[in-house]
């Protein structure tokens, strides 16, 4: 069961956003994560979103995707929007004896809950067509400049390839160890919350035994290959900016120019 | 002046001891020798012997606490050509999971020649090149944990023909693969000994296995106990038995059998001149 996790949940196709760099596609989403933030009224928020309609036509990623991707925030925009509701002082809308909910308190709790949802719809359009692999690297090459200040971008980069590697190996093993304690008669959905936590120990101390084990073997295993860390390695896959970076960019630019101008238009 | 291959001379290594009250220990204990580009050669002993601290000192991974090892005429402890030295010498691990780095085939493959520096349009040769040798084209894109333990193992030595080497070291690369892969790992490592003249050095402790090569060193205690071709190695039944290992199965039916009052030559580690010897007994 543990082994049909899906990992970085990267869906395989030949669309725009799937061939673009993934640079291209880090810098557009932080940009348009921005831009989210920033907006505030109601026909940019109906702009954004149909925006985002047109890329996930684009990306021909299933709404079933998507829709998992936002089920995490709910709970965030859950609380956050009842305490906006609650707190939130201005011209009633509601009457409940305990709490006023006000017009402005409304104006706020949609407007949150259209950002969050926004920015992780368009977060994850990014990973549903990025191999995870490839936004490793695309941060890699990001953030190279930062070797300047003495921050460690290439180790970083390949922590987190390492971590994607083993992944799939530690959950597999973690399904060994379940297996394995379970036929000696360990319980793992049994009792409270604490007795449940306390079962996971005998899981937990072999696989974190196991996984130094791993981390040490391969630590040798790269060294005898001669990785000597970032310093003047190659790569067998070079990233390239193609005019698709240059097409996906120019739409991109197109709906925040669009949205400028609307929003001066009718200032 | 052909001197090329690796030599061992009088090396000695000792594993300290991380607490002062433990002692340190001693892996291995003056070993010297020799083995020439393009040997084909098993080493063998039992568990705690020193024959993986011997391989780890092939490349480098370790260097020797007195004692020279020479890889191609190199010192392995000169620092500066360390990565020459773990370039020629490629080095197997025992377990296939632990030694996969990237998250496919064919990057796998590739991060020995990245971490050398090379162009990635030659990366790119080499790393087709590579899974060809090894027969894993098809699989160049697959995810390693998709893979059998034999596959793993065949990806860890295309990953090193990937970086030319002149030798292969396989340290107990077959101890945790099932028979199948078991095979197919042996016969891909026979194929670039034959073909690209590689030397292989496979540690193993599986007799049988240790048959099919040309040459066989027995470690015992740290130091080499026995050099030679594996029927004169394992005719000396007692010394085999008495270092703790086995000896080939056809060895020990024809020994057990000799007990009995027959007289069988124990220098036969192949089948069919086994079958042929037992045949001609047998019409008698």
């Amino acid at each position: 069961m543990i082994k049909n996790m899906t990992l970085g949940q990267y869906l395989p196709g030949t669309t725009l956003l799937h061939k673009s760099d993934p640079r291209t596609k880090i810098i557009l989403t932080f940009l348009f994560m921005t831009f989210f933030i920033i907006i505030n009224k109601y026909y940019q928020f109906a702009a954004s979103i149909l925006f985002t309609v047109i890329i996930l036509i684009g990306t021909k990623v299933p709404v079933k995707y998507v829709i998992k991707s936002i089920k995490p925030i709910l709970f965030i925009v859950l609380i956050t929007g009842v305490v906006n509701l609650v707190t939130t002082k201005g011209s009633t809308a509601l009457d409940l004896r305990l709490f006023k909910i006000t017009y402005e308190g409304l104006d706020i709790t949609i407007k949150m809950a259209l950002r969050l949802t926004l920015i992780m719809v368009n977060a994850s359009l990014m990973t549903l067509t990025t191999t995870p692999i490839t936004i490793t690297d695309g941060f890699e090459r990001l953030l190279g400049g930062l070797k300047r200040f003495k921050i460690p971008v290439h180790e970083i980069a390949m922590m987190m390839s390492i971590a994607l590697r083993f992944i799939p190996t530690l959950i597999e093993e973690t399904d060994k160890l379940m297996k394995a304690q379970a036929s000696r008669g360990a319980e793992f959905d049994q009792g409270n919350i604490i007795n449940r936590a306390r079962s996971y120990i005998p899981l937990l101390v072999p696989l974190l035994v196991g996984a130094f084990r791993r981390a040490e073997d391969l630590a040798m295993a790269m060294e005898a290959r001669c990785y000597k860390g970032g310093e003047g390695r190659t790569r067998l896959r070079q990233l390239k900016f193609t005019n698709v970076d240059i097409h996906v960019t120019i739409i991109f630019a197109f709906f925040i120019l669009a949205n400028i101008i609307l929003t001066i238009s009718l200032k | 002046m052909n001197n090329e291959g690796i030599e061992l001379k009088k090396v000695y290594y000792t594993y300290k001891s991380i607490r002062e009250k433990d002692k340190n220990i001693e892996a291995v204990k003056g070993a010297s020798f020799k083995i020439k580009q393009g040997e084909f050669v098993a080493i063998i002993g039992r568990n705690g012997s020193g024959k993986s601290t011997i391989a780890k000192l092939l490349n480098a991974l370790i260097l020797p606490t007195s004692g020279v090892v020479y890889v191609n005429n190199i010192d392995t402890k000169d620092g500066e050509l360390l990565w020459e030295v773990r370039r020629s010498v490629g080095m197997v691990f025992q377990n296939p999971e632990n030694q996969i780095v990237a998250t496919t085939v064919e990057e796998d493959v590739a991060f020995g020649p990245e971490n050398l520096g090379i162009p990635s349009q030659e990366i790119r040769r080499r790393v087709d090149y590579a899974l060809e040798k090894v027969g894993l084209t098809k699989h160049s894109t697959h995810q390693p944990t998709m893979l059998s333990g034999g596959q793993k193992q065949r990806v860890a030595i295309a990953g090193i023909l990937a970086m030319k080497p002149d030798c292969i070291v396989l340290d107990e690369a077959t101890a945790m693969l099932d028979p199948v892969g078991c095979k197919e790992v042996l016969r891909v490592i026979k194929e670039l000994n034959d073909k690209d003249k590689i030397t292989i050095i496979n540690i193993t402790h599986h007799m049988d296995e240790a048959c099919l090569f040309d040459r066989v060193i027995v470690i015992d205690d740290g130091n080499i106990k026995n050099d030679g071709k594996p029927e004169d190695i394992f005719s000396d039944v007692e010394l085999i038995k008495n270092l703790g290992l086995d000896v080939p199965q056809i060895i020990e039916l024809f020994y057990e059998l000799n007990k009995c009052g027959l007289n069988l030559p124990l220098n036969i580690v192949k089948i069919d001149e086994a079958v042929e010897v037992l045949g001609k007994i047998l019409v008698k």
